[in-house]
């Protein structure tokens, strides 16, 4: 028993260019409500571009974008008005104190102090910071301006959040948290709309996504099944050393169903990776070193585009 | 459970209008909005504002005033019927808060756009980059009202006017200090570097414009050839209407109704302008 639903966001053709430059090349997509939805790719893929027409900031060249049914160009502060916005880069007020950021943004909507004060004090407990509250921003580390600006983000009870980037640059126990803390919106039927050039930020977060390079869309699916389809089950790392790698692929390549040659590494797609290295050992060949691992994204875009997501 | 655990009010905890309201709200009120933050953010410097409200007038109103004009007034009497203390400090308190839109609508601006990037954060809400231009500029305006009542008060307190009519003063310096900066903010959002061009504007605009448009020496001491510094610059109009104010100075009317047009003009001109380049800028 379905119900149409309209999706949240609903995109068709969208298309940005900038003189000579196509930043976002006619891509479609539609988001459902409550879906946790990912835009993967590489810096310049065009991810930032789309995030920033979606909340109507950014004037599209052409195609169709539906927010919450509206036109985010011609109805730019009702659709804001849905949206909580996590930019990549900071603009928290470093002057003020952490608690009147979010309150003078909650301000910006329209919202009274007598709902702010304690509002404030909810989304500081759920970020975790509010030993912070009376500190000024300058004094807090870099994951918790991350975490400062989702909670910063929440103020207005967005039914969409737009995460752009949300830990590039934290380190791993940061990132950590601030996943926690998106599970949590997650979970309590928030739209997460989720960019990054991490294959694990993607697998963590992420129902569906679609991988993005040169501003078009170069697969899309849950990251489950775009690892089915793309990849193998296992993936066989070895390195040979960085003069030999070429020619021992020539020796392997009917071993497995693919592989990649990459500067230090010899990538082996197959199902059973231990056997492949079995059959790669009995050939004579000797790797310095080997990796047996699970098939992931970071494999997807590899296979897709012929070259890695971080650069 | 914690409340922030509860999945029943992080997300939707009610108190919140519906997005349309929000929006709604936004669409009337957004400037109000960055100017609240403006002013906000002022509080924290509170203290060096208050000390410089009170000091530099008390600073300029002892030197200019009363020292050199005591040796002003035994050379030459009086200025234009009035002791030079009294044709003085009407200028005096113009410039000083005309100096304080140049300080208020060019490194807020920058940091704004740049350093702190305060506007782009405003603008992923409801208020959009128009408000957000507006909104600063009366955030800044908070600052000119209360240098310009302060200033007017020790004016007051030192007897260099008289008349009832000297409140007018208060707006005409806010109203000067708009001319000036309205158009200052404009220029400053199309700068992209780390504002070495403020030096200039400081060095070739508001020094010239102190010195040369009529505040410590009327304009028509002046050879004719440099008396249009005077003409071209707000500060020598709202000088002029200050003045009148202060202490009826003497003036064709119509003069009077071009002072006013002028300064009005420009701070709209300027306005508008501002709006555009925020428009502009925060959208591409």
């Amino acid at each position: 028993m379905s119900r149409y639903v309209p999706p949240v966001i609903r995109a068709e053709g969208l298309l940005k260019t900038y003189r000579d430059v196509v930043a976002v090349d006619g891509i479609d997509f539609e988001v459902p409500a409550g879906e946790s939805f990912g835009l993967l790719g590489p810096n310049g893929a065009g991810k930032s571009t789309t995030m920033r027409m979606i909340g109507g900031t950014l004037t599209r060249s052409g195609g169709v974008l539906e927010v919450m049914g509206l036109d985010p160009e011609t109805h730019g502060p009702e659709v804001r008005a849905h949206l909580g916005v996590v930019p990549q880069e900071g603009n928290l007020d470093e002057e003020l104190r952490v608690r009147d950021n979010i309150i003078i943004y909650g301000r910006y909507f329209g919202l009274p102090r007598s709902y702010l004060r304690p509002k404030a004090q909810e989304l500081l407990e759920f970020a975790q910071l509010t030993d912070k509250a009376d500190s000024k921003v300058m004094e807090l580390s870099g994951g918790m301006k991350r975490r400062l600006t989702i909670a910063r983000a929440l103020v207005n009870q967005p039914r969409i959040l737009l995460l752009d980037e949300p830990t590039t640059g934290l380190d791993p126990q940061a990132r950590h948290i601030l996943w926690d803390r998106l599970f949590r919106l997650k979970e309590q039927g928030v739209t997460l709309i989720v960019t990054t050039h991490f294959m694990d930020e993607a697998e963590q977060l992420c129902d569906r996504l679609i991988v993005v390079d040169h501003g078009r869309i170069m697969a899309e699916g849950s990251p489950a099944s775009l690892i089915r389809e793309y990849s193998t089950r296992e993936v066989l790392e070895m390195r040979f050393g960085a003069d030999r790698n070429a020619v021992v692929v020539d020796a392997i390549r009917d071993i497995g169903e693919r592989h990649e040659l990459l500067p230090d590494r010899v990538l082996l797609y197959a199902d059973n990776g231990e056997a492949a290295l079995d059959e790669v050992t009995r050939r004579g060949l000797r790797p310095h070193t080997s990796l047996v691992r699970r098939s992931s994204l970071e494999d997807v875009f590899l296979r897709l585009t012929g070259r890695s997501l971080i650069e | 459970m914690s409340d922030a655990t509860d999945p029943t009010r992080l997300a939707y905890s009610g108190g919140v209008g519906s997005p349309l309201e929000l929006a709604a709200r936004a669409r009337s009120f957004g400037w109000l909005r960055y100017a609240e933050h403006y002013v906000l953010t002022m509080r924290a410097f509170r203290w060096p504002l208050a000390l410089q409200s009170f000091g530099t007038p008390l600073l300029y109103l002892v030197a200019m005033g009363v020292g050199l004009g005591a040796l002003v007034d035994r050379g030459a009497g009086t200025v234009q019927g009035v002791s030079y203390l009294t044709f003085v400090a009407p200028a005096l308190m113009v410039s000083t808060v005309m100096m304080g839109a140049a300080t208020e609508t060019t490194y807020p601006v920058m940091s704004g756009f740049k350093w702190q990037r305060l506007y782009y954060g405003a603008s992923a809400t409801p208020v959009s980059p128009g408000q957000i231009a507006v909104g600063h500029l009366l955030g800044a305006c908070v600052r000119f009202v209360i240098q310009a009542v302060v200033f007017w008060a020790l004016i007051m307190a030192f007897g260099a006017s008289h008349s009832p009519w000297s409140v007018l003063t208060i707006p005409i310096a806010v109203l000067g200090a708009l001319a000036f900066g309205a158009p200052l903010q404009a220029y400053a959002g199309t700068l992209r570097d780390e504002g070495t061009a403020f030096n200039f504007v400081n060095r070739f605009i508001v020094m010239p414009m102190t010195l040369f448009a009529g505040t410590f020496f009327p304009l028509t001491s002046m050879p004719v050839y440099l008396r249009w510094i005077g003409w071209v610059s707000p500060m020598w109009h709202a000088t002029q209407l200050a003045r009148r104010a202060s202490f009826g100075m003497p003036e064709p009317w119509w003069l009077t109704v071009v002072h006013v047009l002028f300064l009005v003009v420009l701070a709209v001109a300027g306005v508008t302008l501002a709006r555009r380049v925020y428009t502009r800028r925060l959208g591409e």
